[in-house]
């Protein structure tokens, strides 16, 4: 259990997606101007790789490994993944018209988020067995949704700032980015 | 356009990092080494070329066209995968060092937008061989953006600068002399998004100061 609540402390702070890990930059960059849309875009990602990790890791486990085809993951895993948000698309457009208006528009956007398959590599990279994946995978979104947040609060503040006409957009975000990162790095004396 | 222009055009007026901020993940990650961003440049040149050429050829016939369009993301995505694929089988072969510092991003260019986005926008309507010049002239810009970060990153982190392998340039002195020891937050991610940061606003105060001279040459 303590392995486990370790495992979930370093995912969600200190080992953070985006923070340390640089996966699903482009999201972070793209769609955190708004605290909305940055928050639909953290639960489509929830949803997505919790998803496509337990039928990525179950793939690798039961078919890959057992036929000996291990170097074929990242063209499975790929497929896997783009069939699956195609799936979710259509059941969720069937079943909850609510839910498909707030995550529609993030979900097409996901096949190409690097978290997804990055997350999908690492539990793979790193052995984890179904206990460690879920909560590896879990948490590693949640520090994903954290920080986008965090950072779409900011960005919202920044709308109003003086800021030097170079620096304006992408550059300035970086440089916050590049304190809240710093922040980040502070906690991993903890673990 | 002629093909010199469609080659150019990758470095700096249509640059995939600076210009439209393609391809941000690996150029945060693995540039703490000069060694690291050519590596990740070759594997992306050779993916990238290769990719292009093959969606062209794919569809350049135009009833095959007809009958890809539909189902056209799945298929340049196997395309790209099996590239990547092969990459990733050939570096662990032989450059194991290089695969072991590049980790998950060697399997993640598959979805580096910057492949997908150049077969969508390019590839897929264009002859093969302006493919090849526009997926050559893109990864080496790519690389060359890869390049710049890097060597601010290693320079300032650790006050060396690998090249490839042991062949590496050792400027401790420097520091030595000016009495100040190599900075270690730039090799941290700190580092790469303020390298990152500042670089883009450089970029864009450059074109932003080009644009205001235009504009006054046209008044």
């Amino acid at each position: 259990m303590a392995e486990l609540i370790t495992l979930a402390f370093a995912a969600f702070i200190t080992e953070n997606v985006i923070l340390s890990q640089f996966l699903g930059i482009c999201p972070f960059l793209g769609v955190s101007k708004k605290r909305s849309s940055a928050m639909g875009m953290g639960f489509a990602v929830l949803f997505v790789t919790l998803l496509s990790s337990i039928v990525t890791w179950s793939m690798y486990r039961f078919v890959l490994v057992a036929l000996e085809l291990q170097y074929l993951r990242t063209i499975v895993f790929i497929l896997v993944i783009a069939a699956l948000v195609q799936m979710v698309e259509l059941v969720i457009k069937k079943i909850s018209p609510a839910l498909y208006k707030a995550l529609g528009i993030y979900l097409p956007l996901i096949t190409t988020n690097c978290a997804v398959l990055g997350v999908a590599l690492l539990n793979i990279d790193k052995n984890h067995n179904f206990g460690q994946m879920l909560v590896y995978s879990t948490f590693i979104a949640l520090g994903f949704m954290f920080v986008m947040y965090i950072f779409s609060m900011m960005r919202e503040k920044m709308e109003f700032s003086p800021i030097p006409n170079a620096f304006k957009g992408i550059p300035i975000a970086l440089v916050v980015a590049a304190i809240l990162a710093m922040i980040f790095a502070r906690f991993g004396g903890i673990v | 356009m002629n093909q010199k222009e469609n080659f150019l055009k990758g470095f700096i007026k249509e640059n995939p990092l600076f210009v439209s901020v393609l391809g941000t993940c690996p150029s945060l990650a693995i540039t703490t080494s000069v060694e690291n961003a050519i590596g990740m440049g070759i594997a992306v040149l050779f993916v990238l070329v290769l990719s292009n050429w093959i969606i062209s050829m794919l569809m350049v016939n135009e009833k095959m066209r007809e009958w890809i369009k539909p189902v056209r993301i799945p298929v340049f995505i196997v395309v790209i995968a099996t590239l990547v694929t092969v990459v990733e089988m050939v570096m662990h072969a032989y450059l194991v060092s290089l695969y072991e510092s590049l980790g998950v991003f060697i399997p993640l260019i598959v979805v580096n937008c910057i492949i997908l986005g150049r077969a969508e926008a390019f590839a897929s309507t264009n002859k093969p061989v302006s493919a090849i010049v526009d997926g050559a002239g893109m990864a080496l810009g790519y690389t060359f953006a890869l390049l710049l970060i890097s060597l601010v990153r290693e320079l300032l982190g650790s006050g060396t600068l690998t090249i490839w392998g042991d062949l590496s340039l050792n400027l401790r002195f420097l520091f030595d002399f000016l009495r100040i020891t190599p900075i270690d937050m730039f090799t941290k991610p700190v580092g790469a998004f303020l390298t990152f940061g500042f670089i883009l606003a450089v970029i864009t105060a450059l074109s932003n100061a080009k644009q205001a001279k235009l504009k006054k040459a046209v008044k």
